[in-house]
């Protein structure tokens, strides 16, 4: 291994402009004659619009326009669009409500967007927004998850009778009946997957620029997956054709889903600078804004239950959720309580049948879409809670249930769609046992009970599909798009290389990775590899970042562009060196004759491919690019196990995290640095979704009342152990670098090890997330509980 | 309008601004020095630390001319002639940032944290003073990580 | 933000005049709550009266008295070694307000006078019994207090420093909100020279307040042990989504027993 090639703990190439200030973030981008937007949104979650009284806002100082749904109506534009078509069991289509980018008759959820104002400067748009008269006509909400429906609920779209959007299945029912009447034991639970909201600490944010001149629209924006971007806002809402829109995502500061979707601020900011005659539009979210309008994660009430023989061999799973889809239909919300989801209730676990029940309803609250991990940590939180429970139940080691279950040969196919290819679950917990010294947790806990403190240990041994996605597959499951990547390698004359790449970077780290990748395939210095992404006048096309998928997917769509440079190459370098193609080879950097010292080195044979001197044309094309689009034939499955070990202050329900062990498979490791951050910021996700975050709305009113930071407890560094990480590895054998994904991992497993460890440690069955002191402290009390 | 006169990164500004303007809106709008950002509105992300008269502050609850005559330091002033301060040397090496976009408010903190409580700093310390500093991507491991590494160097 | 004329005094009479003469003015010491009100639309005062220009800040201490300048910072007061030696409840409760940005901008003069029922300040205020000195008089700690977000400040009255007595031993036990780090309960327990106990509670009722039943069960045992037995009732408290009105008074329990036991 050279120090920064594959498998190279190498420092990043992007650092030095985050480290000093100079990065470019969407907000960090002033365009000239720029004006500001500031949008109305709706203070109610249900109401109908009466009337909109602009008058007073258009005479406010330095308004330039306000333009509302009936405006964007009158410029007959298409409404927001989800991407994956879902039937319901009974064969009939999704019900899809109406998503106009600005409200058309109804709002819908708090925070719905009204109306924009465009101003010269924020303030004078933010004090002209508060003088749009609106009239609405309150409605009663639908709120909450489990009541959306039921009868007599308020209904959020006519098109969808009792608030239900399809009413999917997956698996054998009948299967899962037969092996339910065999059980001899059988553990149910009801469990809550708690909605979460992002919060990428950069706010979301737009600039949409009209040039009248070439009819061309310009929009930069934060986005995980620009060119996904363009294709809606073309094809879908009909703003312009491709060739007319350029979307630029500049640095992005955090993504985790939320800023994978198609919202209606940036299609309005577009809009509304064609509408002022062409001067850019601005808008950034306050952060107010992104609580109440960035897509919402998870969303979940599940009833489960599972299955065992009387030595706790697992015989079947059946599951029971209702997904909260919120109010609108957001870009890929139905595809995460589905196909992301229930496909994954196998586990790391060979379960005979399995029959997963889903049904996805519309409530008065914001869209829920995919976050970090979606379907997937909802799915392992339902499978590891039950296994956790089914074995304390059945008075067997935890450790000593999963290894009884556990799936040992592959490939192996799942009663759910999945067929993994490679893993090995007994080394991934093996090897977390010892790092977390499980057999010394009773001493552990017996010290702690000798301080007023009850410690718990838990696993969360999880499985993810990730790789996303085989086109053909998910196709006929559903999906609106193909899910390839693409990349360019363009070498220049003198040997030095961009690649530009489909694979969005928010945080990732993609130029430093692929350009280790590069620089150890082709034997070149990493410094002469240079990563372009995020601008679709650059790119050619990319599906975007997001499903752990750039290594597996992005990264081989580079791989297969080498191997068509390195072909080329050889044909060049043959053809210079006057031999035969067969006899040159390649290594280090340099292409070589057999049998002969002839020797060319990369950057002679890529001079030698643009003077094209050597060579006749009629055969080889002078130049050296080459591009692909790599489509997988598989997801790839990353599992691995994590061990949450904690303790409870028996006074106030406070819990502190004393270890927390991972160990992870994902295949190859392209830089250990950058996948061991990826784990460590994935399980500060997975531990704040289970004891410290959580959104809440009043179940009446539909207020949000966790509408701020002040509010919605966020993750500090106090709240966190250091963590203590491992890694076993099998080569995931659907790509050539054997990579198999490693962003989401932490956000997948730890919600479940949390409160395994938890549960344990209050010698309770469950405790909802996020398990914050004061519903610890409510657990701990049971009758005080009842009281309140 | 009022006019105010302040040292920034060790150079004289002078500017017209209302008094409503916040440090980090004439910072970011005024100044173009971009790298102080903007990631909530009720006072608690950190995403926006500075340093005034040498020590850390919210630049988003700062009234700019309230800062008249203070001298201010930005994350672009922490490079000095080109080269990384050991601060953000470590936060490299030590990975300790990904989006980068609460980097700035982070390492600012960082600097202020040294100069509070020394170059020795333990986990402990390093964990609590980050208190007025969220990250969504890092987990804070490799921020403790670097602070501690970067306290060392300082 | 709604515009402003922003004034930056020199002495404390100007600052007076200015808040006296001015339609809706604020008087703004740090800053570290009003501006945040400001952004958020709460509060659109026509003048802010900067008091950051009176540089009235300062630690004064002796076997007996210690006085603390309005203007003074959390952080200056976290981290003064004189105060440390005589009052080190004080440090610490300094120690643990907002974040070490907010400490180095936030004043004590601020804290007491904004009177926010989650605040640490009004806790120490209360109980240790000192003396809140405006540019008009001098106001006791237990009739300084008045209400959530009220105090006895007339409009035009600026507090210009606190006194507290040094006490025997003192203590601060605080329970943060998850999110908002603001005290969901914090307890402030004193002993002074002549073995008279207070007991102050913050950010579980309205405003702060004093618990004469602990107070009593403290004056004669001053241990955690003695507030064993003694709860606090529910009624009247807080009662959020972060805690309920239960949660909060047995908080008050807990957090009193710590201040005792870390009293010093």
């Amino acid at each position: 291994m050279s120090d920064t090639g594959i498998g190279a703990r190498v420092q990043r190439k992007e650092d030095r402009r985050f480290l000093t200030g100079k990065a470019n973030y969407t907000d960090d981008i002033n365009l000239k004659n720029q004006t500001y937007g500031y949008f109305v949104r709706s203070p109610h979650a249900h109401a109908t619009i009466e009337a909109i009284d602009t008058s007073k806002a258009l005479k406010a100082p330095g308004v330039i326009a306000v333009l509302t749904g009936a405006d964007l109506a009158a410029d007959k534009l298409g409404g927001l669009i989800c991407g994956w078509m879902i039937h319901s069991k009974d064969g009939s289509p999704m019900k899809v409500g109406p998503h106009p980018a600005l409200a058309q008759g109804k709002v819908r959820y708090v925070g719905d967007h009204v109306a924009i104002v465009v101003a010269k400067t924020k303030a004078e748009a933010k004090a002209a927004a508060e003088l749009v008269k609106v009239s609405y006509g309150e409605l009663p909400a639908v709120v909450d998850t489990g009541a959306a429906q039921k009868s007599g609920a308020p209904q959020v779209h006519d098109v969808a009778p009792k608030n239900t959007v399809f009413s999917w299945e997956l698996g054998n029912k009948a299967a899962v009946d037969d092996a339910f009447a065999r059980a001899r034991h059988v553990t149910k639970m009801k469990l809550l997957n708690n909605r979460l909201i992002p919060n990428a600490i950069e706010p979301r944010s737009a600039i949409g620029s009209y040039d009248a001149a070439g009819e061309h629209f310009t929009l930069y924006t934060t986005s995980q997956n620009p060119h996904v971007a363009r294709l809606v806002i073309s094809a879908f809402v009909g703003m312009a054709p491709e060739n007319k829109l350029r979307v630029v995502a500049p640095d992005v500061g955090g993504g985790f889903g939320s800023k994978i979707f198609i919202y209606a601020e940036e299609v309005v900011c577009l809009w509304a600078s064609k509408r002022i005659g062409g001067r850019p539009v601005k808008w950034t979210a306050e952060r107010t804004e992104s609580f109440q309008a960035d897509a919402h994660g998870r969303d979940h009430v599940t009833e489960a239950e599972m299955a065992m023989d009387e030595r706790g061999k697992i015989l079947a799973l059946r599951v029971n959720t209702i997904a909260n889809m919120g109010a609108y239909l957001s870009t890929f919300a139905s595809c995460v309580p589905t196909y992301l989801y229930a496909t994954l209730l196998s586990g790391q676990y060979d379960v005979p049948a399995i029959h997963a029940q889903v049904d996805a309803v519309y409530t008065n609250t914001a869209p829920v879409d995919a976050y970090r991990g979606a379907g997937r940590p909802e799915a392992t939180y339902v499978v590891e809670r039950l296994v956790e429970t089914a074995a304390r139940e059945m008075k067997i080691d935890p450790a000593e249930f999963r290894r009884r279950n556990f799936i040992t040969s592959f490939p192996h196919q799942t009663p759910v769609i999945m067929n993994y290819d490679a893993g090995d679950y007994h080394a991934s917990l093996e090897k977390a046992l010892a790092l977390a010294d499980y057999a010394g947790f009773p001493a552990r806990k017996a010290a702690a009970a000798a301080k007023g403190k009850l410690r718990g240990i838990g696993f969360s041994t999880y499985i993810e599909a990730c790789g996303i996605a085989p086109s053909a597959a998910i196709g006929s499951l559903g999906a609106g798009v193909g899910l390839w990547e693409s990349a360019e390698v363009r070498v220049n004359p003198v040997g030095t290389v961009e690649v530009l790449t489909g694979s969005h970077a928010h945080g990732q780290g993609h130029e430093t990775t692929f350009a280790q990748l590069v620089s150890d395939r082709l034997g070149i210095s990493f410094d002469s590899v240079s990563v372009i992404h995020g601008d679709t006048d650059k790119v050619q096309f990319g599906m975007g970042t997001y499903g752990s998928r750039s290594g597996a997917v992005g990264m081989t769509a580079i791989s297969k562009a080498l191997d068509k440079i390195e072909a080329k190459a050889k044909k060049v370098a043959a053809a210079v060196m006057e031999a035969s193609e067969a006899d040159i080879e390649f290594k280090n950097g340099s292409f070589t004759v057999k049998g002969t010292d002839k020797k060319m080195a990369f950057g002679e044979v890529a001079l030698a491919a643009y003077v094209a001197h050597k060579f006749p044309s009629s055969e080889i094309e002078p130049g050296l690019k080459e591009s692909s689009f790599h489509d997988p034939s598989n997801f790839t499955f990353p599992a691995g196990c994590h061990i949450c070990e904690l303790e409870v202050d028996r006074e106030t329900g406070a819990t502190n995290i004393v270890n927390w062990v991972a160990v992870d498979d994902f295949g190859t490791i392209i830089n250990p640095m950058i996948v061991e951050g990826q784990v460590h910021g994935g399980i500060a996700q997975g531990v704040g979704q289970a004891l410290i975050e959580g959104c809440v709305y009043d179940s009446e009113t539909g207020q949000l009342l966790t509408g701020s930071f002040m509010d919605y407890c966020m993750p500090r560094a106090h709240d966190f152990p250091s963590f203590k990480l491992g890694f076993t590895e099998t080569k995931c054998p659907s790509n050539p670098l054997g990579v198999k994904g490693c962003g989401e991992a932490g956000a997948i497993a730890a919600p479940a090890a949390v409160m395994n460890a938890l549960t344990g440690a209050l010698g309770v069955r469950d405790v909802p997330m996020p398990a914050s002191p004061h519903t610890v402290w409510k657990a701990m009390n049971g009758t005080r509980r009842a009281a309140e | 309008m009022p006019s105010i006169t302040l040292r920034v990164n060790d150079q004289e500004v002078s500017a017209d601004v209302e008094s409503r303007t916040l440090l980090v809106e004439f910072l970011r709008d005024q100044l173009g020095l971009t790298g102080t950002h903007v990631g909530c509105d009720t006072s608690q992300c950190g995403a926006c630390v500075v340093h005034l008269n040498g020590v850390a502050i919210k630049s988003c609850t700062a009234f700019a001319v309230a800062c008249d005559g203070m001298q201010v330091m930005t994350i672009e002033g922490l490079t000095k002639n080109g080269s990384l301060h050991p601060m953000q040397e470590a936060f490299r090496e030590h990975h300790g940032l990904q989006c980068g976009f609460c980097t700035p408010g982070i390492i600012m903190a960082s600097v202020d944290i040294v100069r509070r409580h020394g170059k020795k700093l333990d986990e402990a310390t390093i964990r609590n003073e980050l208190e007025g500093n969220i990250c969504r991507c890092t987990g804070y491991h490799n921020i403790v990580k670097a602070v501690q590494a970067g306290a060392a160097k300082m | 933000m709604k515009e402003f004329n922003y004034h930056r005094p020199r002495k404390p009479a100007e600052a007076v005049k200015l808040i006296k003469k001015s339609r809706d003015g604020k008087l703004m010491s740090g800053g570290m709550t009003l501006i945040p009100t400001m952004k958020q639309g709460l509060a659109t005062p026509s003048e802010i009266i900067d008091l950051a220009g009176l540089k009235n800040s300062g630690i004064a201490t002796s076997s007996s008295k210690v006085t603390i300048k309005a203007g003074t910072t959390h952080a200056q007061v976290a981290e003064s070694d004189a105060l440390r030696k005589v009052l080190p409840a004080l440090t610490i409760l300094a120690a643990g307000i907002g974040d070490p940005h907010v400490r180095n901008m936030g004043t004590i003069g601020g804290s007491i006078a904004n009177n926010d029922p989650a605040a640490d300040y009004p806790a120490a205020v209360l109980g240790l019994g000192a003396t809140v000195v405006t540019s008009t008089r001098s106001l006791p700690a237990d009739k300084f207090f008045t209400g959530m977000f009220s105090t006895q400040l007339k409009r035009d009255e600026i507090v210009t420093a606190v006194e507290f007595p040094v006490a025997k031993r003192a203590g601060y036990a605080k329970f943060p909100n998850p999110a908002s780090r603001y005290a969901m309960v914090g307890v402030f327990v004193s002993q002074d020279k002549s073995g008279k106990v207070r007991v102050a509670v913050t950010g579980a009722g309205p405003s702060v307040f004093r618990v004469p039943e602990m107070e009593s069960a403290l004056q004669k045992s001053f241990t955690p042990e003695a507030l064993g037995g003694v709860t606090v009732s529910a009624k009247g408290l807080n009662n959020d989504m972060h805690g309920s009105a239960e949660y909060r008074a047995h908080l008050v329990n807990v957090m009193a027993r710590r201040a005792v036991a870390a009293a010093q």
